[in-house]
């Protein structure tokens, strides 16, 4: 089997598991293995905060290695930022509609194939980072899970990058970057949808 | 076509769509709205696009118009199409109000139906613009039609993920067209859906 179809595979294994859980929800489950796995398992349940790093990771991945380079560290950086400004708030803070226009804005980022510079890319992705980050913490804030499961969240939000702009670098067939802006308008799609959700 | 690994290949593709697309519109019941089963999730999300033979129609004639327009347009039209359609789904859970969307659709069959028969080749821009157009209908009348209690985030990734696979259909479908014979077998498919649009027309008006 070559390296592009185990690829394939094992992407296609790891979208059958992200799809599998029977009742995701938008805030902090118990994996009943403590505050870090917890906050792992909030980020890879959560649509809305992991569709932008699928987003992010496969455009840098079809940049180049510089672009990959940048976001692997500014991501997970700007994530924890935002996730200990928001574990200072004594509320939840919860903007599904900001939510979810971020998530319009990466995908057709993704869509489009925008070549910005390394430094623009990563800072757009830290913007990111630092909205969802800030998101994530205001609700772990309230449940008391504080800064162990905010790392839990970083460590995947770092590992994710690296797999998903890696397999990205890898595309170089025509139809695979097709695939890929395909992926992107999917992405816009589904940001729309969810800001005519939340707007509802 | 020479090689006749390529050549095995498009039929086993061409065979794995058509066979896709039967159990797709396979339902007893074909209707564009959601029953009393379909509940919350990706599941419901995915079931909806293709609960409704007229949107089906309209989406694999996009793939297939997209085939026969041959690049950019295979992956221009596919790609615009799920991002006005989620643009008409949030007008319609937003509240705002188009007329007829149900006509829309049916028209969008007829338009696209016959835009294969004829193999139109307008400008890229112009055949964007179309299939933008008509996707808004399709997505007010989904994003009416959305069930109050699902969760809204996966019954979106299914629903945007059943709508671009009925476009894959549609381009798998036009792999055919490079034969002499394949290209008449997909006049005769936009007549199909040419057809069928009329056919929604007419029970639109009703």
């Amino acid at each position: 089997m070559s390296r592009f179809a185990k690829g394939w595979c094992l992407m296609s294994a790891a979208f059958v598991i992200f799809l599998w859980p029977a009742a995701a929800e938008a805030h902090l489950m118990s994996s009943g293995m403590g505050p870090f796995y917890d906050g792992a398992e909030h980020l890879l349940s959560s649509l809305d905060d992991f569709l932008g790093i699928i987003a992010l990771a496969l455009l840098a991945g079809q940049n180049n290695k510089q672009h990959g380079r940048y976001i692997l560290f500014a991501l997970p950086a700007s994530w924890i930022v935002g996730g200990f400004a928001g574990l200072m708030r004594s509320t939840e803070w919860q903007q599904p509609v900001v939510s979810s226009l971020s998530i319009v804005v990466v995908g057709a980022m993704l869509a489009t194939r925008s070549q910005w510079t390394a430094l623009t890319f990563a800072g757009t992705a830290s913007l990111f980072g630092l909205l969802h980050g800030y998101l994530n913490g205001s609700s772990m804030g309230t449940t008391g899970r504080g800064w162990i499961g905010l790392m839990g969240i970083a460590l995947t939000v770092f590992v994710s990058v690296a797999f998903l702009s890696s397999f990205s670098l890898l595309l170089k067939a025509a139809w695979t970057q097709i695939a890929v802006r395909v992926a992107g308008s999917w992405i816009v799609a589904i940001g729309l949808l969810m800001t005519g959700w939340a707007l509802r | 076509m020479k090689n006749p690994t390529v050549q095995s290949g498009a039929i086993l593709a061409v065979c794995a769509s058509s066979l896709l697309l039967l159990m797709t519109i396979w339902p007893a019941r074909v209707e564009a709205h959601v029953t009393g089963l379909m509940g919350g999730g990706f599941a419901s999300g995915f079931l909806h696009p293709l609960s409704g033979l007229d949107h089906v129609l309209a989406m694999v004639a996009v793939g297939m118009w997209g085939a026969q327009l041959g690049s950019p347009a295979i992956w221009v039209l596919p790609v615009a199409f799920p991002m006005v359609m989620a643009l008409g789904g949030m007008l319609g859970l937003i509240g705002v109000r188009l007329p007829g969307p149900e006509i829309g659709i049916a028209i969008s069959a007829v338009v696209l139906g016959t835009a294969v028969l004829k193999e139109a080749k307008p400008r890229i821009e112009l055949a964007a613009a179309l299939v933008g157009f008509f996707a808004i209908f399709h997505g007010y009348a989904h994003g009416t039609e959305l069930p109050p209690g699902a969760s809204g985030m996966y019954f979106s990734l299914g629903f945007t993920i059943a709508t671009g696979s009925l476009h894959a259909i549609g381009i798998l479908i036009g792999l055919i067209h490079r034969w002499p014979a394949g290209k008449a077998a997909m006049r005769a498919a936009g007549a199909i859906v040419a057809a069928g649009g009329c056919y929604f027309l007419w029970s639109a008006w009703q």
